[in-house]
């Protein structure tokens, strides 16, 4: 297995405290960027082929060079902590187990696009974490890392799926409904506030102080030839040892299901989703997949926030599609139609199949539904849960057709 | 300037154009509910997607700028499938209660449905259920199961009012309109909500369930509500007489003009229309003697209008005009003055209780014509005229419109001034106070009954059409004055408001070579006067500054 470069710390007692993480030699990295031009910083983090961990996947240091050179007024750096993927609980541990490697990487990133703020957004169910980052960023201004030209504001969310999506969360950071944005104008040139702002993950910014400290040829060399580094991956679901598991992102997801200790339940494997609950499911057959941004697209799914869900034997398949199309329903914000109106929809159709009163055609519809209104809608949130409805029914849809009364 | 390709035509159009309008100055229609170019951009809808070449997919045409070399189709296989779609899932949840609706008949839903739609329906689940008639405020009413959640109105009250009452609340498909708590909708805009909500979602109280808007006849017409002169349209029901109780006029709705209104109607002026059906209408000529009052004939009464005028040296007589009376009346009246020599005239009565302006379109003075009354000449001492009728020095007062004992004077003055003079003539559309007190009234048509011109605030000239029939023997002011010259041996060749217009235009260098045809709908300045333009939005005023 690749080296563990996020999950460094976890194991140490009060790793979440400045003296630790400084004994372990934190804050090197950012001593290290201080003497660095800007544009070297992002140069470095080209270099390493650093990849946003929340889900998109966009490469990070190209998102840090789209800010407006000629732009004079504050530049804002948004860290999003709304963990909310289903699935998806690494964010967690960093803020618990790292919350220092997190403000590092902030310091890092915000002297590469020159902000003098960072907002840090942090789930609303997410209380413990948000008490132990809270407590390390008071370490960091008593020790005057922050406060001498970055400050850092820590924001909660109120529980809301939807403010994890970047311009969502920009909206509800500027305290209006969560709504996501339409673009263009794209966050990186009239983002939060309307000033110039990058969105960037926990686990993304975590990955910054390593590949700064270290450098980029060492980061990119731990993956693949179009994205660096390890990563950590939520493993749940019916395997034996539930967990984050670090690992390079070009481990396949059979090593990663035996990492967590193999299936439990049953024992045989009958589907696993690798992203996130948004991701496209795998049957049992798919698993020989490297669980990178491309090799998970090339599987026509995708690693998301890499929220790994494995499923034995024993699951039924559309009832896993009622729980996820129950959220998606829920967590609509309601903006465009295509979204706000199917995922109610789609939910009723799945409902109904699962109380046995579906009808066969209602697969169809469900299928022509989400696909109609894909690639049609503000944001990303629908082209994300027609992932599930079309893979679940296209994966296993003799089990559904079973649930049919004609 | 960018050069596109909309559906193989070449259009330039100005920088920032977005692709809706760049359409629709080629006269295509790229259907949209949320998209309204008097608000932002909200991109909620997705009805308005269009194909562009070099794109991969179908992209919403009101977020995205035309650019030079953008080649644009509006009406490939994909975009036609990708509006049905849209129209699928705007529907839904919706009731498909058009038979009780009274937007049914201009429902962009219906409208869109047929055009766009026309797919078999495939929802066969309960739908969402949400709240229905509910009165936002004192003239819209919320049904929040036909609204669709375009956040026009939401818009509205953010950008334009800049009052905030409306907010969109709850998730994904329980998401509904709403007032933030402790608010109502009483802004002096709230009923443009119903002008731009695309169904019935949002429906006017005052209206609704008054008559089927498919029997309703249009006319283009100017408000009366105050000096602003906002471009209106009247909408008439003509072929229903034995709906909504008789009333002719069902509704004012606001009609776009870029120097004076934008697209917007205050309340006051919207509702400003109850008296032309009210029961106090006069419909014919009446004398009231010692033994009371008596309908007469016009010939008759103009002709005793006539010799009360004629009777009496002239400054013994008085005429009190009304900046309500258009500009066509206005110099008819300058004409029977100039003709009899009377020297005594004025039109700037004090309102009962002083009146106030708004930060966006309503104007202090509710009157329709004021700068009209000045420009031609009218302007006099009424409270002069007050005092010499109280003086007993006046024997003969023509009164236009204005009730004496409801205005900034003392009633009991009013009272005591119109009693002392031997012939007291009103000529207005309703009876008053002053009505009751004159000796002839001659009934006037209302302005919807009626065309003619007004001139706003700022000088602008501005046509009003005829929308219904005078009621009884109603006539409009310039008629009843033309007759009263013929009676005085003036007689004059007009008999259409255009000739008086004309008329006008030889006589005031003002309004020198303005005419109806060049007036057209969107009006023109008297000669010297220039306009700032429709104001801009309260709302975004706020936002400037803030």
């Amino acid at each position: 297995m690749a080296e563990t470069v996020l999950m460094r710390n976890f194991d140490r007692a009060n790793s979440h405290t400045l003296p630790v993480y400084r004994a372990a030699g934190g804050y090197g990295a950012w001593e290290k960027a201080a003497a660095m031009d800007p544009v070297a910083i992002t140069e470095e983090v080209k270099k390493a082929n650093l990849r946003g961990l929340g889900g998109a996947g966009f490469p990070t240091g190209m998102k840090w060079s789209f800010i407006p050179k000629s732009h004079t007024g504050p530049v804002y750096l948004v860290v999003n902590a709304d963990e909310g993927e289903p699935g998806t609980f690494k964010d967690r541990y960093l803020l618990e187990r790292d919350p220092h490697a997190l403000i590092e990487g902030m310091l890092i990133a915000a002297r590469a696009i020159r902000s003098a703020v960072g907002f840090v957004y942090i789930r609303g169910e997410y209380v413990q974490p948000w008490r132990i980052f809270s407590a390390a960023v008071r370490e960091a201004y008593g020790a005057g890392l922050l406060g001498n030209g970055f400050e850092i504001v820590v924001h909660r969310g109120a529980g809301a799926y939807i403010c994890g999506e970047e311009t969502g969360l920009l909206s509800s950071l500027e305290g209006k409904k969560g709504w996501p944005k339409i673009k263009p104008p794209f966050p990186a040139i009239k983002g939060a506030f309307g000033q110039p702002t990058i969105v960037n993950n926990v686990e993304t910014l975590a990955c910054v102080p390593p590949i700064i400290a270290r450098g980029a040829e060492w980061f990119a060399g731990l993956g693949t030839t179009t994205q660096g580094g390890t990563r950590i991956y939520s493993v749940s679901g019916r395997v034996k040892r539930p967990a984050v598991y670090e690992a390079s992102v070009s481990i396949t997801l059979r090593q990663l299901i035996e990492l967590a200790g193999g299936v439990s339940g049953t024992g045989r494997l009958k589907a696993v989703v690798p992203g996130g609950g948004s991701a496209a499911i795998l049957t049992a057959d798919e698993i020989d997949v490297t669980m990178d941004v491309d090799g998970l697209k090339a599987a026509g799914s995708m690693i998301g926030s890499a929220g790994v869900i494995v499923m034995d034997e024993s699951v039924s398949i559309p009832e896993a599609l009622l729980v996820l199309a129950r959220f998606y329903a829920h967590e609509s914000c309601g903006q465009c139609t295509p979204c706000r109106e199917s995922t109610g929809w789609i939910e009723k159709m799945v409902h109904r199949l699962v109380e046995g009163h579906g009808r066969k055609d209602d697969l169809d519809t469900i299928l022509d539904v989400a696909k109609r209104g894909g690639g049609t809608t503000i944001c990303a949130f629908y082209d994300g849960a027609i992932g599930p409805y079309i893979s679940y029914i296209e994966k296993f849809r003799s089990e559904f057709e079973a649930l049919c009364r004609s | 300037m960018p050069k596109l390709t909309i559906d193989g035509q070449e259009i330039e159009v100005a920088a920032g154009t977005n692709l809706i309008e760049a359409a629709r100055q080629l006269g295509i229609e790229v259907p949209h509910y949320c998209y309204h170019p008097g608000l932002s951009i909200a991109g909620q809808c997705r009805l308005c997607m269009v194909d562009i070449e070099k794109t991969p997919r179908p992209t919403i045409a009101c977020n995205t700028q035309a650019t030079d070399g953008m080649v644009v189709h509006t009406d490939t296989e994909r975009v036609k499938q990708t509006r049905q779609s849209m129209m699928e899932f705007h529907l839904v949840n919706h009731p498909l209660d058009c038979p009780v609706c009274d937007q049914a008949g201009e429902c962009w839903l219906q409208i869109y449905y047929m055009k766009h739609g026309l797919y078999d329906p495939r929802m066969t689940d309960e739908k969402v259920h949400k709240p229905k008639a509910v009165p936002l405020g004192p003239h819209v009413m919320l049904d929040a199961e036909r609204c669709i959640l375009c956040s026009r109105c939401v818009r509205f009250c953010d950008e334009v009012t800049g009052t905030g009452e409306l907010g969109i609340f709850h998730r994904g498909d329980h998401s509904e309109i709403g007032l933030f708590p402790g608010r109502d909708l009483t802004n002096n805009y709230s009923a443009n909500v119903v002008d731009i909500c695309p169904v019935g979602a949002l429906t006017d109280r005052d209206f609704r369930f008054q008559v089927r808007v498919w029997y309703l006849d249009t006319a283009k017409s100017i408000c009366t509500g105050c000096a602003r002169g906002c471009n209106i349209e009247v909408h008439v029901n003509r072929r229903r007489p034995h709906h909504a109780e008789g009333r002719r006029v069902a509704r004012l709705k606001p009609r776009f003009n870029a120097e004076v209104n934008a697209w917007w109607l205050c309340d006051v002026g919207r509702y400003h229309f109850g008296f032309v059906d009210g029961p106090s209408r006069l419909t014919a000529p009446a004398r009231r003697g010692p033994g009371g009052s008596a309908e007469a004939g016009w010939d008759d009464a103009v002709a005793a209008v006539a010799d009360a005028l004629r009777r009496h040296p002239p400054e013994q007589v008085a005429v009190l005009a009304s900046p309500r009376m258009a500009n066509e009346d206005l110099i008819a009246l300058r004409r029977l003055l100039e003709a009899l020599r009377i020297r005594q005239v004025a039109f700037d009565v004090p309102p009962a209780t002083p009146t106030e302006g708004d930060p966006f379109l309503l104007r202090a003075d509710r009157t329709p014509n004021r700068r009209g009354a000045e420009l031609i000449g009218l302007g006099g001492d009424a409270a002069g005229i007050l005092a010499a009728a109280r003086g007993g020095r006046l024997r003969c007062l023509w009164v236009f419109h204005h009730d004496l004992l409801a205005t900034g004077w003392p009633a009991s003055e009013a009272a005591e001034a119109l009693g002392r003079v031997e012939t007291v003539i009103f000529t207005g559309p309703n009876a008053n106070a002053t009505s009751d007190r004159a000796h002839w009234v001659l009934p006037a048509a209302a302005w919807v009954e009626r065309e003619g011109t007004f001139t706003n605030f700022e000088g602008r000239v501005q046509r009003f059409r005829t929308a219904v029939d005078p009621l009884g023997g109603a006539l409009a002011e310039w008629d009843t004055l033309g007759r009263v010259l013929g009676a005085l041996g003036s007689p004059v060749d007009a008999g259409r408001a255009e000739h008086w217009f004309r008329a006008l235009a030889a006589t005031v260098p003002a309004f020198a070579r303005l005419t109806y045809q060049s007036l057209g709908d969107a009006g023109q300045m008297v000669a010297g006067a220039t306009s700032a333009g429709a104001p801009a939005p309260p709302g975004r005023r706020a936002r400037v500054t803030a």
